[in-house]
This record gives C-alpha cells, sequence and structure tokens, in this order.
C-alpha cells in the first residue's frame, strides 16, 4: 500500500506504545473514542504556548493569531468534507451537539404537530434521543425505517416513509453497533426528490473514509474531533448555507449577535449565529491537526487499511467457536460487534481486560438495534488506522482465554 | 498478583456454577414483595420476588439476564437469605458489599459461608456493580420500593 504503514503510522501514537496489566496494550475501542497522534499533542502546546487568546475581539496580536487559527481550522475541516464554503462549517462540542443544533432551530422553526421525522433503527441514542424530545416539544412523529437480520436498512421500507408529512430524514452514516456502512447518497436522492431535507450522523464515517458532503448532497452532516484522532470537546456541524441562513440562533450569548440593544438583538451571520460564547479555540487547532495528519496519510489509504483489516479481523473471529457476528452487512466499516457462545459480554470484557485488550461491552448506546437482534450488549472491537493483523490476533487469543475460563 | 490469577478468584468454580444453574430461578408464589432492578452499564436486568412471613424471609427467587457474577451473585443470595429476618438480610448485604468493594480482609470471610466465593470482585472495581445488583434489588422489595432500582 503505497504511502501507508501501519508500523509507521503506530509510532505517531505514544499511547500505544505501554504495558497495561503486564502486557502490551492492544486498543480495539476507537469506535468510543480514538487515540491522539503526537501531532495534535504538539498542536495544543504550541497554541498554548504561543498563540493563546480570545478570538474574534482583541486588537492585539495574540488574538489576531488565535482568530487565524481558529477560523483556519475551520478551513481545514471545509476541505476535508470538500464543503463548498468554510462558512458551512459550524463548531461545535461533538456529534450530540450538532444535532441537538439541528433539532432545536432547524427543527423548531419547521417542524410542527403531527409532522414526522424519520430516523432509522440503527442510530446512535444521540440522533434518536433529540429527535424524540422535539416530538414531545412539538407534537410531531418519529417514524422509523427498519433493519434487517444483516443489519442493513430496508431500503424498500423507505419510500413509503419519505411522505408529505416527512420533514426531515436523520440517518447514521456508519452504525457505531453494528458497523453497517448506510448508502446515504442513494437516501439522500430519495428524500430530496421529495424535498426533504437529510441530516447525516457521520461520527463513525469520517475517520475511515473520504467523505464529500456534496458529492452525498445532504444538508446536515455531524461529527466529533474525539473520533478522528483530535481533541475532545470540539466537533463539526455542516449545514449547506441556505439551510443554515433560514435557521434561527441555538444558544444566546457573544459572538452571535452583531448588535445588543435592551429592546432588540441583531444576529450574526453564519456561522457565528450558532457559536454563541467563547469557542474551543485549542480544540478546533488540534482538529485540524488531526486533519492534516489524516490528509497526509490519505484517506483512500486510510480506507484501504481499515478494509483490509475488517476482512482479516472477520475472518479471524468467525473462526473462533461459538462466536456469532452481530451486524454481517455486505458493506461494513471499523466495527466488529458479537457474542461469544452464552458468555456475557461483561464478563468477556473483563477477561480480554486483563489481557491488556481494550474492547466496549454493552449496548453502545444503540438500545433499539439491540432490542431488533434480541441482545441486552454484545461486545465490541473497533479497529482504527492504527491497529494491526497482531492486535487482532491478541484478540483472537484472549477470545479462546474467555472460553477457557467458561469452558 | 497476575492477571490470571485475579480472574481465577473472579470466576471461581463455584461462581461459574452458580451462573450456569442459578439457585432459586423462578418467582416466588403467593409473593408479598418484588422489585425489578436495573444496571444500565451492561444492561442487565432482574426481578426478586419474596415471601415475608412475621418478619422472616420465607422464600426468596430471581428471574432475569445479567453477567455471570450477578446472575451467580443472585443465586447464592436467594440461598443466604432464605429463613433470615430482613434485620439480618441486610446485614448480610453490608458485609457482602464491604466484601465485594474492599476485599477478603475487611470482614469476617469464614462468617460468609458460600457468598466468600464473591471475594474476588474487589479486584474488579467495574464488576462491584453486578455483585450488588440482586442485593440492591432484594434490599428494595423489603422495603416495599416495587420500581426499578438502579446501580448507576
Ligand atoms: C454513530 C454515533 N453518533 C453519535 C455519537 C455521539 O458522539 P459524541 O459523544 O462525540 O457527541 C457517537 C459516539 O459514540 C456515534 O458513534
Amino acid at each position: 500500500m503505497s504511502g501507508f504503514d501501519v508500523n509507521q503510522v503506530r509510532k505517531d501514537f505514544p499511547i500505544l506504545h505501554q504495558e497495561v496489566r503486564g502486557r502490551p496494550l492492544v486498543y480495539l475501542d476507537s469506535a468510543a473514542t480514538a487515540q491522539k497522534p503526537q501531532a495534535v499533542i504538539d498542536a495544543l502546546v504550541r497554541f498554548y504556548q504561543h498563540d493563546n487568546a480570545n478570538v474574534h475581539r482583541g486588537v492585539h496580536v495574540l488574538s489576531e493569531r488565535a482568530t487565524e487559527a481558529y477560523e483556519g481550522a475551520r478551513e481545514t475541516v471545509r476541505r476535508f468534507i470538500n464543503a463548498r464554503d468554510a462558512k458551512e462549517v459550524v463548531f461545535v462540542r461533538g456529534t450530540t451537539e450538532a444535532i441537538n443544533l439541528v433539532a432545536q432551530t432547524y427543527g423548531r422553526k419547521h417542524i410542527g404537530a403531527g409532522d414526522e421525522v424519520l430516523i432509522t433503527q440503527m442510530e446512535h441514542h444521540a440522533n434518536i434521543v433529540p429527535w424524540r424530545m422535539l416530538c414531545e416539544q412539538t407534537g410531531a412523529v418519529l417514524k422509523v425505517i427498519p433493519v434487517d437480520d444483516r443489519g442493513e436498512l430496508v431500503l424498500d421500507a423507505v419510500d413509503a416513509l419519505l411522505t408529505e408529512r416527512t420533514r426531515i430524514l436523520a440517518v447514521t452514516h456508519v452504525s457505531n453497533a453494528l458497523g453497517t456502512v448506510v448508502p446515504v447518497k442513494e437516501l439522500t436522492r430519495r428524500a430530496h426528490a421529495k424535498g426533504i431535507p437529510v441530516l447525516v450522523d457521520g461520527a463513525q464515517a469520517v475517520t475511515h473514509f473520504p467523505v464529500d458532503v456534496q458529492d452525498l448532497g445532504c444538508d446536515f452532516y455531524a461529527f466529533s474531533g474525539h473520533k478522528m484522532f483530535g481533541p475532545t470537546g470540539i466537533g463539526v456541524l455542516y449545514g449547506r448555507k441556505e439551510r443554515l441562513e433560514a435557521m434561527p440562533p441555538y444558544q444566546g450569548g457573544g459572538d452571535m449577535i452583531l448588535s445588543v440593544t435592551m429592546e432588540k438583538v441583531t444576529y450574526n451571520r453564519v456561522p457565528y449565529r450558532f457559536e454563541a460564547g467563547t469557542p474551543n479555540l485549542e480544540g478546533a487547532v488540534g482538529l485540524a491537526a488531526a486533519i492534516r495528519y489524516l490528509e497526509a496519510l490519505g484517506m483512500e489509504n486510510v480506507a484501504a487499511h481499515d478494509r483490509e483489516l475488517l476482512a482479516y479481523a472477520t475472518q479471524a473471529l468467525e473462526a473462533v467457536p461459538g462466536l456469532r457476528m452481530v451486524g454481517t452487512a455486505r458493506e461494513k466499516s471499523g466495527v466488529l460487534s458479537f457474542m461469544l457462545a452464552d458468555v456475557h459480554p461483561h464478563d468477556v470484557g473483563t477477561i480480554l481486560d486483563r489481557e491488556g485488550i481494550c474492547i466496549r461491552t454493552g449496548h453502545h448506546c444503540a438500545q433499539p438495534v439491540m432490542q431488533h437482534f434480541k441482545v441486552p450488549a454484545t461486545s465490541r472491537a473497533s479497529l482504527a488506522l492504527y491497529n494491526t493483523r497482531e492486535d487482532v490476533d491478541a484478540l483472537v487469543r484472549g477470545l479462546h482465554k474467555v472460553l477457557e475460563v467458561f469452558q | 498478583m497476575s492477571a490470571s490469577d485475579d480472574l481465577k478468584d473472579l470466576y471461581q468454580e463455584v461462581v461459574l456454577e452458580h451462573s450456569k444453574r442459578p439457585r432459586n430461578y423462578r418467582v416466588v408464589e403467593g409473593a408479598t414483595a418484588e422489585a425489578a432492578g436495573h444496571n444500565p452499564l451492561c444492561g442487565d436486568q432482574l426481578v426478586v420476588t419474596l415471601k415475608v412471613e412475621g418478619g422472616v424471609i420465607k422464600d426468596v427467587a430471581f428471574q432475569g439476564q445479567g453477567c455471570a457474577i450477578s446472575k451467580a451473585s443472585a443465586s447464592l443470595m436467594t440461598g443466604a437469605v432464605k429463613d433470615r429476618t430482613r434485620a439480618e438480610a441486610e446485614d448480610l448485604f453490608e458485609r457482602v458489599h464491604k466484601l465485594v468493594t474492599e476485599g477478603p480482609e475487611s470482614v469476617d470471610v469464614d462468617a460468609l459461608g458460600k457468598l466468600a466465593v464473591l471475594s474476588g470482585v474487589s479486584e474488579f472495581p467495574a464488576r462491584v456493580k453486578c455483585a450488588s445488583l440482586a442485593w440492591h434489588t432484594l434490599r428494595a422489595a423489603l422495603e416495599g420500593r416495587g420500581e426499578a432500582v438502579s446501580t448507576e
């Protein structure tokens, strides 16, 4: 693979080079949060050591530098997702806040009693609860696209669910619980044919393959910095400019206004209208560093590595006696969710942990899809660009150890 | 102690055996109290039913789904609190809780009988909630709080 050598990549991530519980750390929980390359750590330190000041307010040199760094980060994000305009990039706390923002601004303005919000059975709670709350506030109705036993969306059901009352389609790009890659471009096409806007939850997608929001055509795209090797507390809401401009503000405060008297407030332009208060400056700077890191590796290379490792891991896990994969979609990315014989995932997680292997066990904040598969929880190993076949082999050995304990 | 000794302490023979074939896995007939317990972190859910007569727990049983530790703890609990008074059951819970949080040195392990096999839990702070779920649920039932108790 040209330009991508996983052993080289691993050297960029200091946290990976440690022993835990007397064994080399095997980190297979990047879907929860990803580790950070030195470049991101350095960018944070550099910002604090040289450039820190509040943005958009001071006339002094540091404020100028900080503003430049912050707005530069916005441009870096624009390039990364191929948005038309940096003004379409709103900095938020993460995917969760991005979706809440759309629900409480776009949603409160355009969605009323009897209207429908369409989501899917495999959403993360972050793309369910904000809509549930909106429905409770407005009397709108939440509708759900079902999944089949592979963990793919039942596409045949979609057209009938996109009705004249549907006001938004909110759908994940990649399921964090199953790994399913959802055909969001096709869904967007179908929704747009009926004039329905589309929000895509990209939290698990942007780390694994190139994302081009213009190509997808969606109206909103949400993701988190911490899952893509950047800092926590920073995330992005992409919104098509026409959409953002037609939306009321989210929170009120400094930076989101043009003028304030006690009688009247004039709101700022987009994206500032949605960024009340001092933003997470170092977070944006760190996110930009993470993006530059990914761009240097090449997202196509990252995607190829992920595909190859996922195929290897799928085969290796399926050879473990008694292992049942939960989520066997034809197109998957980054996630292996499974049950091991009749051992509860929590016990699997504990035993692997003692082997120095970090996985996630539980419902993965996606209880509705767990209910579909009739399991209270699964074990989930998730892969990132720094994982290797050796990591997968260690996992397989760990699973054999689990079977040994439970015979 | 090595990682694998810790594991052996956690998943002792008796614990595994109780988790695979839990005792009193049923609903008490003519139950006078019941409560549901829930551990939202791992999705464990169980229901404890009991029959109390003259202040004594005449029968106690549980049903539900959970990890090996929570099932074994529930199963062992049903055996341990049967024919005990409320106060005795409460006292036992306190000692079990000490055992799973602070370890075997913190209590008179011999006096705990079979429950002593839960001592390995203290090396696994993330699993204390699993071991305590049934007990919290029992307490809720004894206090007449039937609503779901949550370990979160
Ligand atoms: C698919 C998906 N959506 C949304 C989220 C929420 O992201 P955050 O907690 O960073 O807001 C996650 C993270 O777990 C996720 O995997």
